[in-house]
Formats: structure tokens, C-alpha cells, sequence
């Protein structure tokens, strides 16, 4: 059943909350312990919750577009008094004293929070493998990945263990776990949502979005979710165009590019004019391209024009990523200290507790990004690498902006590959890094994109294309999300 | 060679030359923090003044307090500095007081920039910027004497994490000691008059650390400096200059030189002692702080800001020198300002009150937190008592002593304290039989010279109190003494 399922069942009192849920809860002691999408399921209180929820729809009372929807949240989203751990050992333990704007807002929409999801360790990685609580598996395959980071969320809705689940997508942490599990995720524009609450891995780059079993769903946990909040200063004030409202309305005249740079070995790259010198990214699979050309047709036959359009910093978007990335990261990690909050391992002074509860708190990944970052913003170092980045991220601004003026969408895959296996990328990170090669220039522009399945790979598996708009084009990118979700062949169905 | 007192003696041999930039880091007295809702406010209860953002728990993010921005774009133009689009820095150290383990500050792009102060000698000291930045929380050390290498272990208190400051970053402009002291005067009065600030170094809401070095006098090389932290008094920082400099004359003279290093002022021993040398300091990877969008003051905004100004203490100051015509002196003026108390004294001017006894009764005799009830009309009254003889100077500094504390008009004071205002005829009587009775003086204080004529008009006075048992005012003797002399 569908998150606008449910919330239209509960408010007509066809079925209670507590009902769903508990069908839920039973669906996630069944298989949880095979799949690890969790990290805390909150039966009681979510349970506290759908009673209320059916309260209010029994006494009559206005309930919110999710009343009674299940929903699950990455653990680095604060919940108040409910541990909000990051997969990480550093703040086991920690109860955050408030609730996340997006949690706030969940709750206000009637939505239930049914636990917390697994993620790569202060969302760093990009398959779930990076959690110190192990790795969550992938529905459609136990010996495979999820994606990541937010392979909690995307293995959670994949699963069935609720319809809706929100992620954080730094550089494609909704949207690549969305592809491997089947399922939609939308990285909203920087600043649509609130990221107060949201534990920090990169700030200018980090945006909460939705999960969910399809279009619709997300839509509606996207208009939930987002909005001016005076609590983050970088959220976007001003009215926003309705998402669902618009959802049905077709294609019909949209102008459609898919990005040279992302689909090397695509059909429609030798049909093109202009594109010899275009340098694509290397390591998209030839069966991933063959469904970004099969949702351009699908677009196409229901009225949208397609072109193949350069936008040449695609390739270099990687590089400054983890550039900016790690740098910011290597600021917002500081605080884990032991001081305050989290672990502490005690030793002769302050300082060397530092560097004792930071040795034993964070896992390799983390350490070795906060490492990379500390470097880039080093004394001498600095305007080689940081500030370079940053330049590179202001020309693919202005490419973008220049690609816009053509076209109203870009297309492109969301992953290089379908899910792999476990252990498959772990001993070599930057192979592992190249899984976002697709999703990072939506991230270094602030700009939406969202990942819709797209059939399956020649393993089975689903496969994901990724739909790219300007600043505030939610509506549209949905819209055309709506379209491709429909012409989807019908072989990408439940694990 | 008398005990040094700072300031008044060169803190350098002649052939040297000082050079000091200040660094004043200021406390704003806004209702709340720089980047959350908590109260900013001094002397509470450990760690009550605290939330999710100022103690920089996990997803929580800063949002700038208008008014801080406010305030800080005030103390801008009120330093003639160009106020300009700025951006949040952070700037990463680590540091148990410190929540985030960074402090947001502005860097490359500070809000006020190129802004300059003139102190009351006419002398002009460049500020390079004054920039925002949050405070830290402060740490007690327990055990072993307070000190941090011996301590068992360490409390800190985050009330004060987040107190938005301001650091103004002079020029090294500044040559002597008593100017070092007149900067952070005149800034202090600045500060009050513009009202973002209280500015008390003692309770640290201003603390000054002094950037010193020396060069041979006339040479415009800028030498070797090194910051004196740990000035809690003006007599500490004059005390500090003058030790640092003849330090750093002492290690060039000797062949040496300075380290470029951070050095504590040790108030008990009077010297500075060696802390973090410069070269093994960090690096604070500044670099901006993605929470935080730019500031983009608009020009309407920095429009208004010095419409609202109010007058400046150089102005006050000025203002007060014309009304007075000449008899206010420059000390008085400067105090009076730095007191807020130049208003009351125009005030009572305007009202007919000799300028010069108005400005010194009240400039020495009105050294009080509160003197609202005393109005212009009173003080104008009592200076009048003063100067037609009815009370002497010293009934006329009890009679103001009472007037601010509410004790209503000085003749109805005086006339309740029994302070017979003694005639003038009588006076002049008494004065007659003195002359009379010390011939031989009187005929000296006639024909001499300057000296002597004070000399002996001390003399001459002395015998009127004692024939008065002192209810005579000395200014009104001296009048007469002057009279009669025909002079």
C-alpha cells in the first residue's frame, strides 16, 4: 500500500493507524535481522503515536496529508530523547535534546516515525558497509549492497518496512541507494528543506530528502517536509509551487538533455552533432546506459523533445567533491572531542582525551576523509586544492545555467551499476568513490534531481535513471519522474 | 631614578622608538547570543544560559543575530569605517571551551574595515578592521593552585560561549604608553556612547592585548612584534608597554632579537613572560563557514546606522570646550564625556553657571553611578552659591555629594547643614584687620613677584580661616587680597 494509501485510509477510517503500523512492524521482525535497515525500531512509541493519530481521526479532528504513514529516518536526523548515533561508535548513546525540523514537520503531517536507519558512518560511503553496527543488505539481493549512505532508508522502503523513509544526499546518498534498492529518491534543491537537525557531514553540499515506493509518495513527503525555517539560515524563503497537485500533467513539450558526460557509450552520443572532443565519465555500464536511452525514448513518446547537450565540468565534479567535501567535513567532525557529549576515552589531558576518543569513535572512512580535508584547507595548500574546487563548482554553475537556457530537464543515470556485492569496493576507496560520479553535480550546483527506476539490469537488478533540474524545478523534475514511473517495464516490481 | 610610573616616563630610550597596535576585543551587550536565542547576560549559574546551537550539538546551525550585526556596523561608523558586505569564517582550533571546536569570526572579509580614532591629544590611530566573531566558554582549572599544568581537572561553563564580540584591530599607530591607555579610553567611551557595549575590563566584556616592537627612532621598518595577552587594568597595559619595550631595546642593543611570540602579562612580578611562539602556532584552516549566509548590508541600512549615531566623545568633548569659552579645562572635558556627564554641565552652563567652577566641581565632586537628581537648575544654583562666596568649596562639594543623593536644592541643603553663607561685607572686614595686623607681609605681597605674591597670598589667606575658623571661601579671599593690592 502506498503512503497516499494509507493517509487516505486512515482519515476515512477504513483502516487505523495502529493497523498499519503493526502490519509494518510484523513485516520488519520478519526480515530485519536479515536485511540490518535499522538501527532502532520504535514500536512503542511509534505505536503511541498511530493511537493518537486515530484519535484525532475518531474525534473528528483535521489530520495531516501522511496521518498514519509509517516513516522511517536516517540515524543522523535528531529525534529528541531517542539515540541518534550517525553508525557511528562517537555518539552512541547520544539522545539529542530536540527533534530535527523534518522530524517536527513529519509529525505535524500525522506521519509515524517507525525507528532509525542504517547509514555509512556519518553518511560517508556509498554502501552501507561503512556503519559500526555492520552493513544493511539489499532486498532484491542479501549478498549485495544497498548503496549509500542512506542504505537504511532506501533497504527500508525496498523491503516494505514502511513507505516512506527520509535520507540525507551529500553526494548522492538518497539518490544512488534509491537506485540500487528500486526505489524513488529525491535530493532536493539546496535549501528547499531544513537541515537543522541533520547531523553535518558537508553543509553546503548536505540536502534531506525523500524515499518511497513511488512518484507520488515522494511528492508528497518532499511538500511535507520542505519550506522556510528561520532555524537554518540557508533555507529558502518565499512561496513554492505545489509538487502533487501538478504531478499527472505529462511531458508534453519538455525540453529533454541527456548529459554527454554521464552517458558514454549511448546511442544518442553518435547521432549527435558537435560532440567529438565531449570527455565523458568512465565506468557507466553499458546495461545502466541502455535504460537511460530506453527512459529517453519513454520520455519522448509522450512529448518531450530529447537533445544531448555537454556539460564539460561533469567530469571534474568528482575531484572537487572530494575536495570540498572532506574540508567541510573535516570542520563539522571537530566537535567530537569527548568533551561534551559521546564517547570519551580519558587519558592524561585534555587534549590527548581528543585524540584518544577521536581514535577510538570514528571508523576508517571517516578518519581518512577528515584527514583528506584537513589537508585541503591547510596553510600552502589551501588555494591549490580548496579554493580550486570551489572554482570548479562555480563553473559548472555556469555551465548548468547555461544548459538550462535549452532545456528545461538533463538526463542521465543516477549509478554506474547495478547494486554489487559486499566486500566488492571496500578495500579500494576510490573505486568505491566513483559510485557518486553521477550524483555530485547536483550537489556541487545545490540543484534537485531525482532518481526513478527504470527497469533492470542485465543481472536483474534495478537500475535507476536520474533526472536533473534548476534551483526550485521539484514540480517538473517530478512531473517527468511521474511519466518514466509509469512507462517503467514491469520487471523492477518488489524484492 | 623615582619608582616608573607607566606612561609618564619614555617607555623607550631616545634613539628608540615604540611601536603598539592594539587588539580590543569587545563584548556586545545585545539581549542575546550572536548565532542562537539565549540570553547573553553575565554572572548567571553555570551553563543555564545554554541550548542545542550555542553548545554546538550535533545538527544544530547558526543563525546571525540582527541586532549583533546591528551593533557591530554601529562601532563601525563610530570608528569611520567603511562598512561592507562580510562573510562568516570559521576558524578551526581545538579547545574544550570552544562547543564546536571551531569559533565563526570573519576573515578575508570583516564587516567594518579602514575606520580610524582620534584621541583627545589631537594624535590619530588607524583601525585595520573590526570585525564579529562569537565568544568561547569559559574553563576554571581545580587543583594545583589554578594552574592548567597542574590541575586535577577542569570545569568549563557555557554561558559565554556565543556572546557576540567585536575585535577592533588598530594600526600600529600608537608610540607611547599613556597613548595605548588613551585609545582604549576614548574607545571605552565610544563604546558607551554609541550604547552597544558596557566595556568593563575588569569583568573582561573588553579585553585588550597590545602588539609591541621597537625600531631605531626614525626608521618606518616595522620589527619583530610580540603580543602581550592578559592586560586587565589601563595600568596593566601602560606597565606592559614600557617592560615589553625596553625588553625588546634590551635584546637589540644586546645583539639579539625578539621571538615573534604571544606573551602573558604577570601583573604580580610586573614583567611579561614567554607563551606560544609564533612558529609553532596553529593553522586555523579559515575558511567560510557554509552555515552562514553573507552579510549585505544595504546602503539604506549603513544610511540610517549613522543618522541614529548619537553625538561622539571628540564631538561631546568639542562641544563642551565652545560653551564653556575657554574655562573648561581639557582633563574636565575628557572626564566629563567619559562619564556622560557633559550634558548636565552644558545644561547648567546654559542656565548661567560659571563654566569653569561648573565643570571641576562636577568633574571632581560627582564621581557617582547615578547622579539623576541632580538637574541643571541645582547645579546651576549651587556653582552660583560657590562663586558669590555664600559656601566655600568645600561646604559647596558636600552640598553636591547631597544633591545626588536626592537631597533637593542646594540652598535648602546648605541652609540644613547650618553652612552659614558668610557675607561678603563681613568677609571684607575680616580680610582688612588681617592686612592690618601683618603690615610687613602685606607690603611684600603688594610689591612682589609672581612667586611670592602665591606665597604669601597662601599666608595671608591662612590667617582669614583662622580668624574665621575656616568659614571663609578661599577663592573669595583671594579676590579680595586682590582688590586691595589694586592689581
Amino acid at each position: 500500500m502506498t503512503a497516499l494509501g494509507i493517509a487516505a485510509a486512515v482519515k476515512s477510517g477504513e483502516r487505523t493507524a495502529l493497523d498499519v503500523l503493526d502490519e509494518h512492524l510484523a513485516r520488519i521482525s520478519q526480515r530485519d535481522a536479515e536485511i540490518g535497515a535499522f538501527n532502532l525500531v520504535l514500536a512503542d512509541e511509534a505505536r503511541t503515536a498511530a493511537r493518537e493519530v486515530d484519535a484525532a481521526v475518531s474525534r473528528g479532528d483535521a489530520v495531516g496529508p501522511l496521518a498514519g504513514v509509517p516513516v522511517a529516518l536516517k540515524d543522523n536526523l535528531c529525534t529528541r530523547g531517542v539515540p541518534t548515533t550517525c553508525s557511528s561508535r562517537m555518539l552512541e548513546g547520544w539522545r539529542p535534546p530536540y527533534d530535527a525540523t523534518v522530524v517536527k514537520r513529519l509529525r505535524s503531517a500525522g506521519a509515524v516515525i517507525v525507528g532509525k536507519t542504517n547509514l555509512d558512518e556519518f553518511a560517508m560511503g556509498s554502501s552501507t558497509e561503512n556503519s559500526a553496527f555492520g552493513p544493511t543488505r539489499n532486498p532484491h539481493d542479501t549478498d549485495r549492497v544497498p548503496g549509500g549512505s542512506s542504505g537504511g532508508s532506501a533497504a527500508a522502503v525496498a523491503a516494505g518496512f514502511a513507505p516512506l523513509a527520509l535520507g540525507s544526499d551529500t553526494g548522492g546518498s538518497v539518490r544512488q541507494p534509491a537506485a540500487l534498492c528500486g526505489v524513488v529518491g529525491l535530493k532536493p534543491t539546496y535549501g528547499a528543506v531544513s537541515r537543522y537537525g541533520l547531523v553535518a557531514f558537508a553543509s553546503s553540499l548536505d540536502q534531506i530528502g525523500p524515499m518511497a515506493s513511488n512518484v507520488a509518495d515522494a511528492a508528497a513527503c518532499f511538500e511535507a517536509i520542505s519550506g522556510h525555517d528561520p532555524l537554518d539560515s540557508t533555507s529558502i524563503d518565499g512561496a513554492r509551487d505545489p509538487v502533487v497537485a501538478g504531478l499527472g500533467q505529462g511531458v508534453d513539450g519538455l525540453r529533454v538533455g541527456l548529459v554527454a558526460e554521464l552517458c558514454a557509450g549511448s546511442a544518442r552520443l553518435q547521432e549527435a552533432d558537435g560532440l567529438d572532443g565531449v570527455s565523458a565519465v568512465e565506468g557507466v555500464a553499458a546495461d545502466v546506459i541502455a535504460r537511460v536511452d530506453a527512459a529517453a525514448a519513454a520520455l519522448e513518446a509522450a512529448g518531450a523533445a530529447v537533445t544531448v547537450v555537454s556539460v564539460p565540468s561533469a567530469v571534474l565534479g568528482l575531484s572537487a567533491y572530494y575536495l570540498i567535501a572532506p574540508a567541510e567535513a573535516s570542520s563539522n567532525l571537530a566537535r567530537y572531542d569527548g568533551v561534551r557529549y559521546g564517547l570519551r576515552v580519558d587519558a592524561a589531558n585534555a587534549a590527548e582525551m581528543n585524540v584518544s576518543s577521536r581514535t577510538a569513535g570514528f571508523g576508517a572512512e571517516v578518519k581518512r576523509r577528515i584527514m583528506l580535508g584537513t589537508y585541503a584547507l591547510s596553510a600552502g595548500y589551501y588555494d591549490a586544492f580548496y579554493a580550486k574546487a570551489l572554482r570548479v563548482r562555480t563553473l559548472m554553475l555556469r555551465e548548468c545555467a547555461a544548459a538550462y537556457a535549452g532545456v528545461d530537464v538533463l538526463l542521465g543515470p543516477t549509478a554506474p551499476t547495478t547494486a554489487f556485492e559486499l566486500g566488492a569496493k571496500t578495500a579500494d576507496p576510490l573505486l568505491m568513490y566513483l559510485n557518486d560520479v553521477c550524483t555530485i553535480p547536483s550537489n556541487l550546483t545545490g540543484h534537485p534531481a531525482v532518481s526513478v527506476p527504470f527497469g533492470c539490469g542485465d543481472d536483474g537488478l534495478p537500475v535507476g535513471v536520474q533526472l536533473m533540474g534548476p534551483a526550485l524545478s521539484e514540480p517538473v523534475l517530478l512531473r517527468a519522474a511521474a511519466v518514466l514511473e509509469k512507462a517503467a517495464p514491469p520487471d523492477g516490481g518488489a524484492p | 631614578m623615582s619608582p616608573a610610573v607607566p606612561g609618564r616616563e619614555p617607555a623607550v630610550p631616545e634613539d628608540w622608538e615604540l611601536v603598539v597596535g592594539l587588539e580590543v576585543h569587545v563584548e556586545l551587550s545585545t539581549a542575546t547570543k550572536l548565532f542562537c536565542g539565549c540570553a547573553n547576560r553575565f554572572g548567571d549559574e553555570p551553563n543555564t544560559n545554554v541550548c542545542p546551537v550555542c553548545l554546538g550539538l550535533p545538527g544544530s546551525l547558526p543563525v546571525a543575530n540582527a541586532a549583533a550585526v546591528d551593533f557591530a556596523m554601529r562601532l563601525g561608523r563610530a570608528l569611520g569605517c567603511e562598512v561592507r558586505g562580510a562573510v562568516f569564517a570559521r576558524k578551526n582550533y581545538f579547545y574544550p571551551d570552544m562547543p564546536k571546536d571551531y569559533q565563526i569570526s570573519q576573515y578575508d572579509q570583516p564587516t567594518n574595515t579602514d575606520g580610524r580614532l582620534e584621541l583627545p591629544d589631537g594624535h590619530t590611530v588607524g583601525i585595520e578592521r573590526a570585525h564579529i566573531e562569537e565568544d568561547t566558554g569559559k574553563t576554571t582549572h581545580i587543583g594545583g593552585g589554578g594552574r592548567i599544568h597542574d590541575a586535577d581537572y577542569a570545569l568549563v561553563d557555557y554561558n559565554r560561549a556565543g556572546v557576540p564580540l567585536v575585535e577592533i584591530v588598530s594600526r600600529p599607530d600608537i608610540r607611547t604608553a599613556e597613548q595605548a591607555r588613551a585609545y582604549v579610553r576614548e574607545l571605552r567611551a565610544i563604546l558607551l556612547a554609541i550604547g552597544v557595549s558596557d566595556a568593563r575590563m575588569e569583568e573582561g566584556s573588553m579585553r585588550v592585548d597590545a602588539n609591541v616592537s621597537v625600531r631605531p627612532a626614525g626608521a618606518d621598518e616595522l620589527r619583530t612584534r610580540c603580543e602581550i595577552k592578559n592586560l586587565s587594568s589601563l595600568r596593566a597595559l601602560g606597565r606592559a608597554i614600557v617592560y615589553e619595550a625596553q625588553r625588546h631595546v634590551d635584546l637589540w642593543c644586546g645583539g639579539e632579537r625578539p621571538r615573534q611570540e604571544t606573551r602573558h602579562w604577570d601583573e604580580a612580578n610586573g614583567r611579561t613572560t614567554p607563551g606560544r611562539s609564533k612558529e609553532d602556532a596553529d593553522d586555523y584552516r579559515y575558511f567560510q563557514d557554509p552555515d552562514l549566509v553573507p552579510l549585505a548590508p544595504a546602503a539604506e541600512t549603513v544610511a540610517a546606522i549613522d543618522a541614529a549615531l548619537p553625538p561622539l566623545p571628540a564631538a561631546r568633548r568639542a562641544d563642551l570646550a565652545a560653551d564653556g569659552g575657554g574655562a573648561v579645562s581639557a582633563e574636565d572635558a575628557a572626564l566629563l564625556v567619559e562619564r556622560g556627564q557633559d550634558g548636565l554641565v552644558r545644561a547648567a552652563m546654559a542656565a548661567g553657571a560659571d563654566p569653569g567652577v561648573a565643570a571641576t566641581r562636577v568633574a571632581n565632586d560627582l564621581a557617582v553611578d547615578d547622579w539623576s537628581p541632580v538637574t541643571p537648575e541645582g547645579l546651576a544654583a549651587l556653582v552660583a552659591m560657590e562663586t558669590s562666596g555664600r559656601l566655600t568649596a568645600t561646604q559647596s562639594k558636600q552640598v553636591l555629594a547631597e544633591m545626588a543623593e536626592g537631597g533637593g536644592f542646594p540652598d535648602a541643603i546648605a541652609e540644613r547643614r547650618g553652612f552659614q553663607a558668610m557675607a561678603r561685607d563681613d568677609l571684607a572686614a575680616v580680610v582688612d584687620q588681617v592686612i592690618s595686623e601683618n603690615a610687613e607681609a602685606w607690603s611684600r605681597f603688594c610689591g612682589g613677584d609672581e612667586v611670592e605674591r602665591k606665597k604669601l597670598a597662601g599666608f595671608l589667606t591662612g590667617q582669614v580661616m583662622r580668624a574665621t575658623r575656616g568659614q571663609a571661601d578661599g577663592a573669595a579671599v583671594n579676590r579680595l587680597l586682590g582688590e586691595r593690592a589694586g592689581s
